[in-house]
């Protein structure tokens, strides 16, 4: 970014180096549960990400087990469908959204020299929304009848048909939209108020931007997603017929609903993405960011045109032609602003001087998978194409890739990148390249053949198969189980860091120019900015 | 274990390698018999192509810049961060691509929603988990079928070996005539369910309350495989698709065969049965369409599905249970199987469950009750 540091501005704050220390602070568990302090709230939502991760994790393990071969060898079909339910809510609610929302608690405040985000208060209740979400969403499984098997996009009528388990995914779901939408206030506010002097709007860091229009995504569309479920409890248990076409309602009315929320939701989790990219790959490049307003506006569109293409992922319902059409036009013109944010972030690497250390390989990587995935994004967009790939495993290779290979390489990128500055400590070098490449052939692994199952046709959410399907699921299966163990692979770097790592420096990275690194020294007190910097 | 995947992954791996001539290996999508699935084919491939142009191009930049403008190279950064030009060349290009793109698409798309002017209209009902099929216009008008998975349970859990077509067939198939313009209508009776067969490029919803429609013109005789693709339970995976396209002259063959079959097996309304025969023939009933829920020892499954085994409904009178069976439970799995099943089928399917497991009420379900309790 182009905001010029003022380095005249002391580095402030306490003289302790350790959190528990600051004076006033609660020890112990009190600390967590009380505290109203961003980095803590921040650290806190990163660590509930990482479980949640693991937990949807484990559940994709079994998805892949029992796809390993054709028959049913593991688990029920019901359980099955309770399987991938589950691991898509839990990844998108429990582990990706958590994990940028982590990111813009820590790095909001440091990057546009606040002293903490704007209501403390609030920002401890959003995080601490989530841990009973999370158990009520498990406690499904204790139910009778189990969890619901009906998606993550719980389509009606089959909601209808489902358990108690249902109604308890149906109250977290309520309880992660509060989240959210506190959190999205939270951030909102932080940014157009608590700025320091100097910070303008558009000399803010890209990770801002990205944040701050993420925020406004979701103030809009969590309350649409909160109603399709409340709509979906009412039908079930309050005699009303929203989706029942027996008393009048329409099953398709959900979907429109759902999808509403849904695509601008896929732009929830991009965009927080592109925002770590977008300071990561400046870094390393040792060059600004490559357009930077262009930029700025790319992302608004996004944003914008995200509001009304949601019906490409219904193209088989029976629209009218017209609206086909129209939902094409539209989904094809988001190519464009995405378009323009590969060709920005290439050209900042253009005549740069590059290094490759493990955050910017995970961006590196994130640019290539997300791409592609973006590619086949606009494959799916032709309806005369999309009617023989919809709900098929094309489907689920196209929207890993954007998810995994895009928000989750991102937030790796991210980790890597910060946790010297966060912790005040190194990690280690060489297992984090380690862990990029395996992770990297891992994910290639899973994904890319699942491309060549839907192009034959091989529908998704199915727990058996064809033997015709059964060599790419084997490959998959087998990559599915090395990504997961690079995972724990992960884990281990980031405890062996905490607990030994060698101590990092005030700018570990020599390209990186926003304030925590200019500003701040390694590690960071436990309060920053009580006197705002002042950004030139 | 490891060894078994070990073993897997190089059995993979020459699969891959064998690909080519073992056709086992799909890479793209079928090329299909019917107009829609040549347009799909076609509009696939070029998109591939110009995605790999232009992914080429991009990542050929970007990997360039990664070999030459390393700091390891001693390669000094630039300052540059803006080109208006280059920004608007950019923003403009990729229009003009995607206009590419937009316009056979556009044309292809409004070939293929034309359902106009059909030689036959076939209207197909999604069930939790098998596919009900109407011929309702044009020659074979008044067949009437349900079709569900044949695949032996024993294949499924492994105890027998999986055939050719595993989990692709079922006991009726649809049939129609080549080269015909064939309609199809879909809907549901209970949870969303949708019609695949990739060969003719067919993916319908079928919505309950909802009358979709969709078309195909199969060009070459053959079986034609597909599957329901859309989340509708338990069973979602065990609801295949079998289309046979055959000549005129054996289509017109199987039409009088069915209609023979039909007219045989329909039952004498006012028949009295005794308790045996009504039971045996309530076994099959029950087979075809309970076991999937209620289970074969009619236990159902804890927490979904009710036991029959011991049901206060089932034991006590059977005029709620004929109702229950008739009508369903709306909001539940429970479907109305009047729509499904004869007076006689319904009969004996409640005649079965009364009489078996450790219910022993000794009553004889008649068709003619049956047909009183409809409505
Ligand atoms: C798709 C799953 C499904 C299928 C197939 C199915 N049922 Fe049911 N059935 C249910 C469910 C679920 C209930 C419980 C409804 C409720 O909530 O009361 C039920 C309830 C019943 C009951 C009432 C049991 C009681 O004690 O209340 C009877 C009788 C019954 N079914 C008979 C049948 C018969 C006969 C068939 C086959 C012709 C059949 N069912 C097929 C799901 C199914
Ligand atoms: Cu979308
Ligand atoms: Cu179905």
């Amino acid at each position: 970014m182009s905001a010029v540091i003022d380095n005249h501005a002391p580095a402030h704050g306490h003289d302790s180096h350790d959190h528990g220390d600051h004076h006033g602070a609660p020890h112990g568990l009190m600390r967590w549960v009380t505290t109203t302090n961003h980095k803590d709230i921040g650290t806190m939502y990163l660590w509930f990400s990482f479980i949640m991760f693991l937990v949807g994790g484990v559940m994709a393990l079994t998805i892949r087990a029992e796809l390993f071969e054709p028959g049913l060898q593991i688990v029920s079909p019901e359980f099955f469908n309770t399987m991938t339910t589950y691991h898509g809510l839990i990844m998108v609610f429990g582990a990706i959204m958590p994990a940028f929302v982590g990111f813009a608690n820590w790095l909001i405040p440091l990057m546009i020299g606040a002293p903490d985000m704007a209501f403390p208060r609030m920002n401890n209740w959003s995080f601490w929304l989530l841990p009973p979400a999370g158990i009520l969403l498990m406690s499904s499984f204790l139910l009778p009848g189990g969890a619901a098997g009906v998606g993550w996009t719980m389509y009606a009528p089959l909601t209808s048909q489902m358990g108690p388990g249902m109604d308890t995914t149906i109250f977290a779901v309520h309880l992660l939209g509060m989240s959210s939408i506190m959190g999205s206030i939270n951030i909102i506010t932080t940014i157009l108020n608590m700025r320091a002097p100097g910070m303008t709007m558009m000399k803010m860091p890209m990770f801002v931007w990205t944040w701050l229009i993420t925020a406004y995504l979701l103030i809009a569309v969590m309350p649409v997603l909160a109603g399709a479920v409340t709509m979906t409890l009412t039908d079930r248990h309050f005699g009303t017929s929203f989706f029942n076409a027996a008393g009048g309602g329409d099953p398709v009315l959900y979907q429109h609903i759902f999808w509403f929320f849904g695509h601008p939701e896929v732009y929830i989790i991009a965009i927080p993405a592109f925002g770590v990219v977008s300071q990561v790959i400046p870094a390393f490049s040792r060059k600004p960011l490559f357009g930077y307003a262009s930029m700025v506006y790319a992302t608004s569109s996004i944003a914008i045109l995200s509001f009304i293409v949601w019906a490409h992922h219904m193209y088989t319902v029976g629209m009218p032609v017209a609206g086909q059409l129209y939902f094409m036009y539209a989904t094809m013109l988001i190519a464009v602003p995405t378009g323009v944010k590969v060709f920005n972030w290439v050209a900042t690497m253009w005549k740069g001087s590059l290094t490759f250390e493990t955050p910017m390989l995970f961006a590196l990587g994130f640019l290539f998978l997300f791409t592609l995935g973006g590619f086949t994004g606009l494959v799916l967009s032709l309806v005369p194409v999309d009617v023989q790939l919809q709900d098929t495993y094309y489907v689920v290779a196209h929207f890993h890739y954007v998810m995994v290979a895009g928000a989750l390489f991102s937030a790796f990128a991210g980790v890597y990148f910060w946790f010297p500055k966060w912790t005040g400590k190194m990690y280690d070098e060489k297992l984090g390249k380690i862990h990029f490449w395996l992770t990297l052939v891992f994910f290639n692994m899973i994904f890319f053949v699942q491309h060549f199952l839907g192009l034959a046709g091989m529908p998704r959410r199915i727990p058996d198969y064809n033997p015709q399907f059964t060599e790419f699921n084997q490959i998959s299966t087998i990559g599915a189980f090395g990504f997961g163990l690079s995972q724990l692979l992960f884990l281990y770097i980031l405890l062996k860091a905490i607990k030994s790592g060698k101590p990092a420096e005030q700018k570990q990275w020599d390209g990186a120019d926003t304030l925590e690194w200019t500003h701040l020294p390694t590690p960071m007190p436990y309060h920053t900015f009580e006197n705002p910097p002042t950004v030139k | 274990m490891i060894k078994k995947f070990g073993a897997s992954i190089g059995s993979a791996l020459l699969a891959l390698h064998a690909g080519s001539a073992a056709a086992a290996l799909q890479l793209n999508l079928t090329p299909g018999v019917t107009v829609g699935s040549h347009v799909a084919y076609d509009l696939h491939n070029l998109m591939m192509w110009i995605i790999v142009v232009i992914f080429v191009a991009v990542f050929a930049v970007m990997f360039w810049s990664v070999y030459a403008h390393r700091k390891s190279m001693g390669h000094k950064a630039a300052n540059f961060h803006e080109n208006t030009t280059v920004e608007l060349l950019w923003t403009i290009v990729p229009i003009i691509i995607l206009i590419f793109m937009a316009w056979p698409a556009t044309k292809g798309l409004l070939m293929v929603r034309d359902t106009s002017n059909p030689d036959m209209t076939i209207k197909v009902t999604g069930y939790q988990w098998k596919w009900g099929y109407d011929y309702i216009k044009g020659e074979g008008e008044g067949i009437s079928f349900l079709s569900q998975l044949s695949t032996p349970q024993d294949q499924i859990y492994g105890k027998e070996p999986k055939g050719e077509h595993y989990l692709l067939e079922t006991d009726n198939h649809l049939v129609v005539p080549v080269g015909k313009k064939i309609r199809v209508l879909t809907t549901a009776a209970d949870v969303i369910h949708s019609w695949f067969v990739p060969a003719f490029a067919v993916k319908q919803d079928a919505i309950p309350g909802f009358v979709r429609d969709t078309w195909f013109r199969a060009e070459k005789e053959g079986e034609y495989r597909g599957q329901c693709a859309e989340l509708c339970g338990k069973d979602h995976g065990f609801m295949p698709i079998v289309v046979d396209v055959v000549s005129a002259e054996k289509y017109s063959a199987w039409v009088a065969e069915k209609k023979k079959e039909m007219a045989a097996a329909q039952d004498d309304p006012n028949k009295k049965w005794e308790l045996a025969e009504m039971k045996a023939r309530g076994e099959k009933v029950y087979a075809a369409n309970c076991v999937a829920c209620h289970q074969a020892n009619g236990q159902g499954i804890k927490g979904s599905f009710p036991a029959l085994d011991g049901s206060k409904m089932v034991t006590g009178p059977a005029e709620a249970h004929i109702d229950r069976v008739l009508n369903g439970k709306p909001g539940t799995a429970m479907a109305a199987f009047g729509k499904q099943l004869s007076d006689t089928d319904i009969a004996a399917a409640i005649t079965y469950e009364r009489n078996s497991w450790s219910n022993k009420t000794g009553n004889v379900v008649q068709p003619s009750d049956v047909k009183a309790a409809r409505k």
